[in-house]
């Protein structure tokens, strides 16, 4: 029946549709064009004024230099506030992530009561802004008496960092083919063994994403750590705090090698997926 | 296995359920009584009692609800403003890239590892005074001599389409891309249009993501303080400007705790009544 339409339907198409087609395609190619651009302005803009012989405020074009590439910490704090944001990413990661993962294996695998509840106290920390989040956060630290610093900092970083996780790595596990499991276990794996050289090597790249997820918002975060950090500066607090007298173009140099970084892993890490599927 | 299977989920649940009743839960608790205190008299400022005094709530939001107003009509307009943008590019990404389609969705999510902040304060500075934007206008006489693009509301609510772009993007993309390209040829063969097609076919398909995108654009803007801050002016303050200097600068923490728990309960009214409306039964 469909065959029989489809036949009938092929000589027919009038030029003008053609013609609006392959004009629909190319003006979404144009509009592609237009849409990345808009979105490397800016990177573009930090990428040049890191090349900038600018002294202390960054605001204007001076010349070309290569010193802020040669020496990256040249202004005073910036290094040691990327190296707290590299540290509390790494730890906060590592503790989202496992807890993450673990409450995606319950709600992705099992049926049980209270299921929907749980669902729903994993979506209420992305349904809150982040300014309560770390408001809240700081009041409770406030009434135990603890002081904001760098621990109250990677916990409100896991603490916003796990419902993310959970969703990634829930995606994977529902996308899994259940019949490669019952194989395993046909072939008189028990259940331990199966999870472990069959479920989790499966899930294995969604738990790889989930955690650069969570690296990167926990690199990128200002609010909830702007909150709960106290004296402890981060990278993004130290943009926020040098803003008001010129950031110096180290910064620059900083979140332009960020850039390519994570654009040189992602791309190594498709290459890698590619053989992999090859 | 040793353990009774039904224990199993709770036993995966615990360590993090744990974690966010303590980290999560619990500070909203404690935000919601803080949220009800009064001065102690006599004391030190930042020294506050309970005395159920519901009356924060009123005074903290007629004080400020011209900043909440701001706050959620800012947050509406930059997400449809980014909704706008990025379903066009999304549906190219999916549709029109072929095997660029890898590489070009990286490059969607790419400008987030420069931190926002750099972002932002890039955006100020381009269209600033000594950008290049605002003169070349000028020159043009497209805008008047003495017309500035920062420090305006115009400012803030550009910032925040650009800097939650992502966010609209990645989710319409996941759903646009699920469509079997063949239910979009059938309509076709049906004798529907372009038009008729997308409308009827293509669009209704990529909903779940319209509704995530927007969910996860609206929610951060309408939190938000740091473009304000930076693209705005003292007249384009968004109610988390005033909850950030009421803590720091006031150290009100009634107030804006009161505030955080307004903004909070109208986003979830919000969301809730937006995902029944949209008739998605998955939360996240």
């Amino acid at each position: 029946m469909s065959q029989k339409v489809k036949d009938a339907s092929i000589p027919t198409i009038p030029f003008k549709a053609r013609f609006s087609r392959w004009f629909g395609r190319n003006l979404l190619r144009i509009y592609m064009v237009f849409g990345f651009t808009y979105l490397f302005i800016p990177v573009a803009y930090t990428f040049a004024f890191s090349f900038n012989d600018s002294g202390k405020s960054n605001l204007i074009w001076k010349g070309f230099t290569l010193r802020n590439w040669q020496n990256p910490c040249g202004a005073p704090e910036v290094c040691s506030a990327l190296s707290n944001s590299i540290k509390i990413g790494l730890i906060a990661t590592t503790f989202a992530t496992i807890l993450g993962t673990m409450i995606a294996f319950a709600i992705g695998r099992y049926a049980f009561k209270g299921r929907s509840a749980s669902n729903l106290l994993i979506f209420l920390p992305m349904a809150t802004p982040e300014i309560v989040l770390g408001a809240s956060l700081l009041s409770l630290f406030l009434v135990f008496k603890i002081n904001p610093g760098f621990w109250p900092t990677v916990i409100a970083h896991v603490m916003f960092c796990i419902s993310f996780v959970v969703v990634t790595v829930k995606a994977r596990i529902a996308s899994l083919d259940p019949r490669l499991e019952q194989a395993a276990m046909d072939l008189y794996a028990n259940e331990l063994e199966t999870f472990k050289r069959v479920t989790l090597p499966l899930v294995a790249p969604g738990i790889a994403g989930a955690a650069l997820l969570a690296f990167s918002l926990s690199f990128d975060d200002f609010i909830i750590t702007n909150f709960n950090s106290g004296t402890v500066t981060t990278f993004p607090k130290f943009i926020y705090v040098a803003a008001a007298r010129g950031i110096p173009a180290q910064a620059n140099v900083i979140g332009s090698s960020m850039f390519f970084l994570a654009l040189i892993l992602v791309i190594a890490g498709q290459l890698v997926n590619r053989k992999k599927t090859r | 296995m040793s353990l009774p299977k039904v224990r199993v989920p709770y036993l995966l649940l615990f360590p993090g359920f744990a974690f966010l009743f303590t980290f999560f839960i619990l500070p909203i608790i404690n935000l919601a009584q803080t949220s009800t205190q009064t001065p102690v008299k006599n004391g030190d400022t930042g020294q506050y009692e309970q005395t159920f005094a519901f009356s924060n709530y009123v005074n903290a939001f007629v004080d400020n609800k011209e900043q909440f107003a701001r706050s959620f009509v800012f947050a509406t307009i930059s997400t449809l403003l980014a909704l706008a943008i990025a379903y066009p590019l999304a549906y190219a990404i999916a549709f029109k890239s072929g095997k660029f389609k890898n590489i070009l969705l990286v490059l969607v999510v790419a400008p987030f590892f420069t931190s926002f902040l750099l972002r932002t304060i890039a955006w100020k500075q381009i269209l600033g005074e000594e950008g290049f934007v605002v003169p070349g206008l000028r020159s043009l006489h497209i805008i008047s001599q003495q017309t500035t693009l920062t420090s305006t509301s115009f400012a803030v609510v550009a910032g925040m389409t650009y800097n939650f772009l992502p966010f609209m993007t990645l989710p319409l993309y996941a759903s646009l891309e699920r469509i079997d390209p063949r239910t979009i040829e059938a309509a076709g063969d049906l004798y529907a249009n372009g038009i008729t097609a997308f409308r009827r076919v293509t669009m209704p398909l990529s909903l779940p993501g319209v509704v995530a995108g927007t969910l996860l654009t609206f929610i951060p803007a309408a939190g938000d303080y740091v473009n304000a801050a930076i693209l705005g002016s003292p007249t384009s303050k968004m109610v988390g400007n005033v909850i950030e200097s009421r803590y720091f600068k006031i150290v009100d923490y009634p107030t804006a705790a009161a505030l955080s728990f307004t903004l909070m309960a109208a986003i979830l009214v919000l969301v809730t009544l937006y995902i029944r409306k949209a008739g998605t039964e998955e939360l996240v």
